[in-house]
């Protein structure tokens, strides 16, 4: 069963002239987690402010649980969770203030559905009295899902949620959403962090307001043509502006440590080594890689602009 | 903070917001240097209103007083005044005024005017009875001032200023409110619930609304009663009636600044807008009977002119209900329209 359908959804702002959503249709199915996968800009919020109907989409439809989102908003609104890039409760108001005003809205109460927030709240519970402005930033996004949770919704909506966490956070974080999921929510989560990416079951690879591939992590890394290989040697800075100079490699990205490299000719790899040498490169280190979510984003992007 | 600054403004701005004039720097130039000449001289200091600054028989030198601004009145006595009155019957005095600050000029030239009526008129009196002539009789007028009987300006002032008070702190405070919560960010989340637009609007009325009755309370009783000894003549219920529905309509202007603005600035620029508006063209300084008819009607279209009538009639003169019903009929409509309009155009989506 799909719990969320977007149909052919347009959405563009300054009468037009800004694209900011173009024509995306996907869909999620009930209990999934399901990620929008891309950079700044790309358009993810804009989708999701859609889907908990604070946007009106200028063309296309979409359903959540079922419900329009235009004609029925009203009954989408008390059964999503929403919670947006920004810190967005009231900061002047303590973490178990917060939560009993959210539950009150939502005419429910925090015992009436503490085991699904149980996990998580243990850890604000030390803080409970303190006021949520006064929180770290791992802290507050904990309280944010918290209050997000705490009506029970059947689809969750997290725009950004570890953008701005420290690692252990982002880290701690996915592992509640993977406990939420047993609980049988449908999560949408939206992320520019590529290495988050296969923490989801399934992705939406996004850029410029246009989806560029649809499908589980590995099916997408699988689908990824070519070999790849990974180079490292003592001046780095040089050797990337050297290898995208070369003719037989077809791209060349910097990756950290390596640079990620195909070839238009997989023959080429053996000469490659004894070149760089040749120009004066020492340490020079080349070997296969697994790509990563982040390579076939590039690579689907950079497709996309050479209008294939 | 929401009390402390209401009570020291409304007890510092009605002794600032006085068109009383005192202190009036007057030149004499003298030419007569009669007795005459030097009681009307006296007459003029004892009144309280002048201070003689500059005192001699040459007129430029008075002039030049004035322009150093040490003078801003020169009265000129004419060679033989008291000769010339006694004999004629008649006599010029000569005024200049430094018209720079023009109600300090009128308000200065009146009074020396009633001064030098008055001594004119005790004059003739002594002249008279010394003549022991057949009396002419003499016709005065002694006004009375109904309702504010020394025409104590504070009585006048205190009341309208505590409008003021009610009026900025209801439409600044619940403008700020709604725009906060867009920057902050917290108005997503709320959209995002079941909450109504009604209830949503209706939980940002209340608690304003509160600290306004609050506010005005500590007005009346703290400040104006205390400080100034004003005790409202007319019914402290109806007062507080009228304040209630008052307190709607300002709270909904507030509002609906609210619904249009983006960030805290716009909505602050434009709720000073409308506030200068709304206080200078509502009879708290002015009158408006003498306004022109285009500035009657933003008079008569702005609600705070109807608060300060209450307030005045309702303190000073005890009007009833009934003298006032026309005013609650129109603030009524007010809130109505105001609440109505704020509610429509507060969008939960966009």
């Amino acid at each position: 069963m799909t719990d969320v359908v977007l149909d052919h959804i347009t959405k563009t702002y300054e009468k037009g002239s800004v694209v900011a959503v173009d024509d995306v249709s996907f869909s999620v199915e009930k209990g999934e987690l399901f990620g929008l996968i891309g950079p700044d800009g790309a358009g993810k919020s804009s989708i999701f402010r859609m889907l908990t109907t604070l946007l009106k989409p200028d063309s296309g439809f979409a359903t959540v649980n079922g419900s329009d989102t235009v004609k029925d908003y009203r009954d989408i609104r008390k059964k999503v969770g929403y919670m947006p890039g920004r810190f967005s409760l009231y900061q002047d108001l303590t973490v178990e203030e917060n939560l009993t005003f959210f539950a009150t809205v939502f005419n429910t109460t925090i015992h009436e559905n503490y085991d699904l927030i149980k996990d998580i709240y243990v850890q604000l519970e030390p803080f409970k009295d303190r006021r949520a402005g006064k929180l770290s930033g791992g802290m507050k996004q904990k309280l944010a899902l918290c209050c997000a949770l705490i009506h029970r919704p059947t689809v969750l909506f997290l725009d950004e949620p570890t953008t701005g966490v420290d690692a252990v956070s982002r880290k701690e974080f996915w592992e509640m959403l993977k406990r939420l999921k047993t609980h049988g929510i449908t999560i949408l989560v939206s992320t520019p962090y590529m290495d988050e990416a296969t923490l989801c079951e399934r992705i939406a690879l996004i850029q410029g307001g246009k989806i560029l591939s649809i499908d589980t992590p590995e099916e997408i890394i699988r689908r990824f043509p070519k070999p790849l290989y990974s180079v490292r040697c003592n001046e780095m800075s040089r050797l990337l502006k050297e290898l995208r100079s070369f003719a037989e490699i077809e791209s060349c990205n910097g990756f950290g440590d390596y640079h990620h490299i195909t070839f238009h000719n997989e023959a080429e790899i053996e000469k490659l080594k004894d070149r760089l040498i040749k120009a004066g490169y020492s340490e020079v280190e080349i070997r296969i890689e697994e790509p990563t979510v982040e390579d076939c984003f590039i690579r689907l992007m950079k497709s996309l602009d050479n209008g294939e | 903070m929401i009390i402390a600054l209401p009570v020291i403004q409304l007890m510092v701005l009605p002794l600032a917001a006085d068109f009383e004039i005192k202190n009036i720097n007057i030149a004499v130039v003298d030419h007569d240097h009669s007795a005459l000449s030097r009681s009307l001289r006296e007459k003029i200091v004892a009144s309280g209103y002048f201070r003689l600054t500059v005192f001699g028989d040459s007129y430029p030198d008075a002039f030049k007083a004035m322009e150093r601004n040490k003078a801003d009145i020169i009265l000129e006595i004419p060679n033989d005044f008291e000769k010339d009155l006694a004999r004629d019957g008649g006599q010029d005095l000569f005024l200049a005024m430094n018209a720079i600050n023009g109600t300090k000029a009128s308000v200065g030239g009146s009074y020396l005017g009633r001064i030098i009526a008055d001594f004119n008129q005790q004059y003739r009196k002594n002249l008279m009875i010394q003549s022991n002539s057949e009396s002419s009789s003499i016709i005065s007028i002694n006004p009375i001032n109904w309702y504010n009987l020394f025409l104590n300006y504070k009585i006048f002032m205190v009341p309208g200023i505590l409008v003021v008070m009610v009026t900025m702190i209801g439409a600044y405070m619940c403008a700020l409110n709604i725009v906060k919560e867009k920057e902050v960010g917290t108005i997503e989340q709320i959209n995002v619930t079941p909450i109504k637009k009604h209830h949503f609007i209706l939980g940002k009325l209340i608690p304003f609304w509160v600290i306004g009755m609050f506010v005005f309370t500590i007005g009346l009783f703290l400040v104006a009663r205390i400080v100034y000894g004003i005790v409202p003549l007319g019914s402290i219920g109806l007062l507080y009636a009228f304040l209630a529905l008052y307190l709607v309509a300002v709270l909904g202007i507030g509002l609906i600044i609210s619904t249009y603005s983006n960030t805290q600035q716009q909505a602050m620029s434009l709720a000073f807008f409308f506030m200068m508006i709304f206080l200078l063209m509502s009879g708290l300084f002015t009158s408006i009977d003498s306004m022109p008819e285009w500035a009657k009607w933003i008079a008569r279209l702005n609600p705070v002119t109807y608060f300060i009538e209450v307030m005045r009639m309702v303190v000073m003169k005890g009007s009833e209900f009934k003298d006032i019903k026309m005013h609650f009929a129109v603030t009524a409509v007010f809130a109505v329209v105001f609440n109505a309009w704020a509610i429509l155009n507060y969008r939960k989506t966009s």
